[in-house]
């Protein structure tokens, strides 16, 4: 009986080991906050709200007809121009506090064209002056239109020899820096930008990928077929989906077009700020490069990596990326920090389903959906506000303000990996070494850990330079003081020695 | 009685000589490697206690240098560090060398036993000590720019180790070059052969057990 018992509680605890064996559970990274970061190993953090969604207004709550698949939007002054692609027209809308309402709906301009409205538009661009340029995709040019909508001048296909003639000009994005020169984002083009003159005179493209030799692609052009080879010639290098401007002229452009490999090592460079000569002039400092999301998981159809589709720039040099797939803004510094991250897919307030547009009025953001035809107006919250003015205060040089402001935001999100770095630099500026090389430790900032230690060893060294020099003495001194000593004793044995072998043979 | 425990000690203080003897007598054989490796087991200047102390010292330095590099060079997540499997993963792949190695060289008429192959080895491990723990001691000291050559330190570490094993297959079995070479080349298909078995026969086990349990669970559905 007692071994029967025995016996079967053995068979019930085997079992119960491979009962619960199997059942690993795996380690949920997935956060539950609506607006999240990465660490430095690449760990989604939850964190407080930098933005929050206040409104979202269609086309009918504005009191016209509904956008119908709406791709581009552009912010001026108070005013959001939204183009609504599938009904022909551009809708100037006016933004006073709370309120929206509608200024006028452009779908016609006059002046000396054959075709005096749009066919499927895909972008509007407003000028300081007021002009519009308006990317009228399917009536293959472009519109510089004045702000009493008459015709200044009309962009079309160049008779230049660099363009292929055989291709349609379906210009998909455009913007104009203050000089008038227009950045031109074509479809089918893969050169970069078009850039035209004021007077609408073709210059030449812009913003192009270097071309790089590449001895593995020169040896497999060696070994492939001519068939082979043609199929490689068509191979795209650059094809752009975005530009935004910003103050000081600098372009801002997205690209979708790249390896989902090259996207962690740095390669993929999904972002670019191009200046006048078309060099990617963008600083990427961050531990994780200005990519979108660090990790990702392939479900409910989105895969792969983030496809940021639209960018825009704050007058700091902050700037926004908004993600297709997933619906997510990503904030970046002038540094190329990630700051925060925040939307997802759905049709909630402050979710979206197919994000086209990003732009920004003072430090609201807007953002245009195609499939809901809405858009999205964010408010930056109280920890946005620290944040940004930590990075402000820094900037201009007030170190101890600024980590104060950090200290703030540190008491919201104990995990905001900025913050330690904030401190620490603000420290360093001050000369505390020691407190700067603890707040790089945390969240292993090496490169200004490496650059507190320089200088903490400096100090060391300085202060500690009378022991230093002491030991080196010790070191070097004293061996070959007893390498005398020893050798003036051997010698005086020997020659007691000789004395000793003398006396005896005087004997 | 008084004699007696004189005796013992000093025996233990000839035994205690002898091991540091073979301790150091590591010293000689990294920088004499073929003369060093014949005099190790010809000779009998090494031995199965210096061994184990080398190779505990081997994982001892991965451990100290995990722990004590300057976070400059080195970041380390503890979160996702488990002792026992930074252990293993130093003892693992030499008990396996070395008897892979062992397989091998009876059948192709190797001099050296199992205990001469895993003295070897444990002293060709010499150079990682000494320069990992160089390297760890120094990284506390540079910046990130002048730490940039403390890489080819370690690199040259495991290039000396990967040298002092050949010439070690070399002396032990009393092989030539050629032959040292393919089998060292051989002893690492070997490993990966005796680790498919190992990996092969814990899933049959599980496979075995799951099998009987099952039968178990049958049973009782049945009877009751």
């Amino acid at each position: 009986m007692k071994l029967k018992r025995k016996f079967a509680a053995a068979l019930l605890c085997i079992m119960a080991v491979f009962t619960i064996y199997p059942a690993g559970v795996a380690e949920a990274t997935e956060v539950s906050t609506y607006t999240y970061n990465y660490d430095v190993w690449e760990n989604e953090c939850e964190s407080p709200d930098a933005y929050t969604p206040t409104h979202f207004i269609t086309g009918e709550q504005l009191g016209t007809k509904e956008f119908r698949a709406p791709q581009g939007m552009y912010i001026r002054g108070d005013r959001i121009y939204v183009v609504d692609t599938g009904n022909n027209r551009i809708v100037e809308i006016q933004v006073q506090g709370k309120e929206m309402s509608i200024v006028r709906e452009i779908a016609e301009f006059y002046g000396d064209a054959e075709v005096t409205t749009f066919n499927t538009p895909n972008d509007v661009f407003v000028a300081v002056n007021g002009d519009f340029y308006i990317a009228d995709t399917e009536n293959q040019r472009v519109v510089h239109l004045d702000n009493d909508l008459n015709l200044v001048k009309l962009i079309t296909q160049p008779s230049d020899a660099t363009v292929d003639q055989t291709l349609s000009f379906l210009p998909t994005k455009i913007v104009a820096d203050r000089a008038g020169r227009a950045f031109v984002l074509v479809r089918n083009v893969n050169k970069g930008f078009m850039e035209f003159e004021a007077d609408g005179e073709f210059i030449g493209y812009i913003g192009a990928n270097q071309v790089v030799f590449k001895m593995a692609d020169y040896i497999k052009r060696l070994l492939s077929t001519q068939e082979q080879r043609n199929r490689m010639d068509s191979f795209t290098p650059t094809e752009y989906n975005n530009l935004y401007i910003d103050g000081n002229g600098f372009v801002y452009c997205t690209t979708a077009v790249f390896e989902e490999w090259a996207v962690m090592n740095g390669d993929a460079k999904p972002i670019r700020k191009l200046n006048s000569l078309g060099s990617d002039i963008l600083i990427r400092n961050g531990v994780i490069p200005p990519v979108g999301d660090a990790q990702w998981d392939n479900v409910a159809g989105m895969n792969g990596p983030s496809r940021l589709v639209d960018i825009t720039a704050f007058d700091n040099e902050m700037y926004f990326a908004i993600d297709r797939i997933r619906g997510r803004i990503f904030a970046y510094d002038e540094q190329g920090n990630l700051l925060y991250a925040f939307g997802g897919p759905g049709n909630m307030l402050g979710y979206f389903q197919n994000p086209v547009a990003l732009d920004h009025m003072g430090e609201d953001l807007y953002v245009l959906d195609s499939a809901s035809g809405g858009i999205t107006r964010f408010q930056l919250t109280d920890y946005g506000m620290l944040i940004r003015d930590a990075l402000e205060l820094y900037k201009l040089g007030k170190y101890e303000e600024s980590a104060e402001y950090w200290e703030e935001v540190l008491k919201m999100n104990a995990n905001y990996d900025l913050a330690f770095n904030g401190i620490g630099r603000s420290l360093l500026r001050q000369k505390d070494y020691t407190g700067a090389m603890q707040y790089f430790k945390v969240k292993y900032y090496t490169r200004n850990y490496s650059r507190a230690w320089k200088y903490y060893r400096e100090d060391w060294v300085e202060n500690n330079i009378g022991y230093v020099i002491a030991v080196l003495i010790v070191l070097i001194i004293v061996p070959s003081i007893v390498k005398t000593v020893k050798k003036v004793k051997r010698e005086a044995l020997e020659e007691h020695e000789h004395e000793l072998k003398l006396s005896r043979k005087g004997k | 009685m008084n004699m007696n425990l004189n005796l013992a000690e000093k025996v233990n203080k000839q035994a205690a000589q002898k091991l540091l003897k073979s301790l150091r007598y590591s010293l000689y054989v990294i920088t004499h490697p073929f003369d060093g490796f014949w005099d190790l087991t010809h000779e009998k200047r090494g031995s199965l206690a210096a061994a184990h102390i080398l190779v505990a010292l081997t994982f001892m330095t991965n451990l100290w240098s995990l722990r004590y590099t300057s976070i400059i060079f080195n970041q380390v997540l503890w979160d996702k560090i488990n002792i026992w499997r930074q252990i293993l993963g130093i003892l693992g792949p030499l008990i396996i060398y070395c008897a892979a190695n062992w397989c091998l060289t009876t059948l192709f008429d190797g001099k050296g036993r199992f205990t001469d192959i895993y003295i070897g080895t444990a002293y060709a491990l010499t150079p990682y000590i000494l320069i990992e723990n160089i390297v760890t001691i120094v990284s506390n000291v540079l910046t990130r720019e002048e730490g940039a050559f403390l890489g080819y330190f370690e690199n040259l570490a495991l290039v000396w180790c990967g040298f002092l094993i050949l010439a070690s297959v070399m002396q032990i079995h009393d092989y030539s070059l050629g032959k040292a070479i393919f089998a060292i080349i051989a002893s690492v298909a070997g490993m990966m052969i005796i680790v498919f078995l190992l990996m092969l026969f814990f899933s049959l086990i599980t496979d075995g057990i799951a099998y009987f349990v099952s039968i178990y669970k049958e049973i009782v559905f049945r009877v009751y």
